[in-house]
């Protein structure tokens, strides 16, 4: 059963178009991303799901309900990331959690979420004295409050360093594991690679691809690279001439090959006929970051 | 309903902490006036029934002003530079988010702020027989006068959340209207030694006309009906213009 159904989903502000002829859907238990640069709308697409904004065209729905209309029946069963917000500045980790914990049907116990969370330390810190890690933390707890059957979380990794992040996907696996479906909205790959079951590719307004982590790269054609160093002299352009090949480089006596397709097995045919011996063979699958930049490339 | 009111006690035992945990506010609002007012008492000079002044001393012209002073303080100032900031910070958007409107705020927040004008109040109505100024003679009269008062105030107040932009200018324009509306209550001129244009122009300030109403209450009088008027004008029109023109983001 789907958990959230968008379909022509368009909005815009002003006489800016920010969504174009949305659609995507989310089945339950899955942790789907919503994939863009800056500026693509996905931040906009969310909030139309969680019902801060009403959309102008198209449908939305949440767990079966419309989520403006159907607000006060739907936002007990979503939790909430927003990917700007802060708190009172002297309110406590400990008073926020409760705070919010009383504003839900029937919310967790806070001080749970405080040690799940690894916050226990922080409950009498007030939010302004948070590092951003530790707001970031308190915001998933704070979205996971009223025991939700989806979460939207937005940019959940952004301020944080490298092993912030590790962290933190470690948190949203333990959602999932939950049983909470969750959306997370996100731009960037590795995160969407690690973390999702389904994406959706948002470019300007519009959906440009939607499947698993591998659809989507195996849909961009974003192939590989296939780097060596021949033995005998070998002339860039027979390769370059080759199917599915989309470029040759050669640099210090290495020459590395793109392309898309069994376009390996055409180099290493070629190679194979000419009996060019090769040494430092090298093939790298391009993954999600290629495709993204694939599906996401402007002609300009 | 009964979640509602549980929302809201929850919401108004953290505002209360917050707005403790401020002390600056908390003193200025809750201690500052009647401490002003004992200073003021202290003084032999100041506790002399002035001609110039139908025959009142200068701390009995000053007990009503001090008494709205934290209202005026709470209301103008202080409501729209939280809600400013709140809307800039996003808490009023998080609060959006979940299962409770953001409007349950107000709920929590006007009532609290009524209840810490009140307890200013009433300090300075408490220490007024130390000083020789009596109790208000007409309390109905009196307690009506601080309600309308507070209504009007704190509608201004939200009004003026709802128009400025950002933080900084709910800081701003909060203390530009503060300014003023102390000076028309009297807090630096008592409105007796007063030009008479100039308290016909305070009388129709939320200031000058909650000044003129808790005096006239305080001597035993029934306050004047264009007082009572000017309060209940400004908390209907300006508690409507908040309304239709609050943001939450």
């Amino acid at each position: 059963m789907a958990v959230i159904e968008v379909a022509g989903l368009g909005k815009s502000y002003g006489r800016r178009q920010v969504l174009e002829d949305v659609s995507f859907r989310v089945e339950r238990g899955e942790v789907f991303g919503l994939l863009g640069p800056n500026g693509a709308g996905k931040t906009t697409a969310v909030e139309c799901c969680e019902g801060l904004r009403r959309a102008d065209a198209g449908t939305v729905r949440v767990l079966g309900l419309d989520p403006v209309r159907d607000a006060r029946r739907l936002r007990p069963r979503i939790g909430v990331q927003l990917q700007q917000a802060q708190l009172q500045g002297a309110l406590r980790v400990g008073e926020a959690l409760e705070l919010y914990a009383g504003l839900y049907p029937d919310p967790r116990d806070w001080r749970e979420l405080l040690d799940e969370w690894g916050l226990a330390d922080q409950s009498r810190t007030p939010f302004d004295r948070l590092s951003g890690g530790q707001r970031q933390r308190l915001f998933v707890a704070l979205a996971l409050i009223g025991n939700p059957e989806v979460a939207f979380l937005d940019e959940l990794t952004t301020a944080l360093d490298p092993q912030g992040r590790r962290d933190t996907w470690e948190l949203v696996r333990r959602i999932r594991d939950n049983g909470v479906t969750v959306v997370l909205v996100s731009h960037f790959m590795d995160e969407v690679e690690a973390l999702c079951d389904r994406a959706a590719v948002l470019d300007g307004g519009r959906i440009v691809a939607t499947g698993t982590p591998a659809e989507l790269v195996a849909r961009s054609g974003a192939g590989g690279t296939l780097g060596f160093r021949p033995t005998a002299p070998l002339d860039p352009a027979r390769l370059a001439a080759l199917p599915g090949v989309t470029s040759v480089e050669e640099r210090g006596g290495r020459i590395e090959v793109t392309g898309t397709g069994d376009f390996a097995d055409r180099v290493t045919g070629l190679l194979a006929r000419e009996g060019i011996v090769v040494t430092g063979l090298r093939i790298r699958e391009h993954g999600l970051d290629e495709a993204y930049l694939a599906l996401t490339r402007h002609d300009s | 309903m009964n979640r509602t009111a549980h929302a809201v006690r929850r919401l108004a035992v953290a505002e209360t902490r917050l707005f403790l945990r401020d002390p600056m506010t908390a003193f200025f609002t809750l201690l500052f006036p009647v401490a002003l007012f004992g200073v003021l008492g202290s003084v032999p000079a100041l506790r002399k029934a002035s001609p110039d002044a139908h025959g009142l001393s200068t701390v009995q012209l000053y007990a009503p002003i001090l008494a709205v002073l934290a209202l005026m303080m709470l209301g103008l100032n202080g409501l729209p530079s939280l809600l400013a900031t709140y809307r800039e910070r996003g808490v009023l958007r998080r609060m959006s988010a979940s299962p409770v409107r953001p409007a349950l705020l107000f709920g929590a927040l006007l009532p609290l702020y009524l209840g810490i004008a009140t307890v200013s109040m009433l300090l300075v109505t408490a220490l007024a027989p130390v000083l020789g100024v009596g109790l208000p003679r007409s309390p109905a009269a009196f307690a009506l006068a601080f309600l309308l008062a507070a209504a009007a105030m704190l509608s201004v107040g939200l009004l003026l959340a709802a128009v400025v932009p950002s933080a900084k200018a709910g800081n701003a324009v909060g203390a530009l209207a503060l300014f003023p509306m102390m000076f028309f209550s009297g807090l630096w001129l008592p409105r007796e030694f007063a030009p008479a244009v100039l308290n016909r122009i305070g009388d129709l300030t939320p200031g000058g006309a909650a000044a003129q109403a808790l005096q006239d209450s305080w001597d035993g009088r029934f306050p004047h009906a264009v007082a009572l008027l000017t309060l209940a004008a400004y908390a209907l029109l300006a508690g409507a213009a908040a309304a239709r023109l609050f943001r939450w983001e």
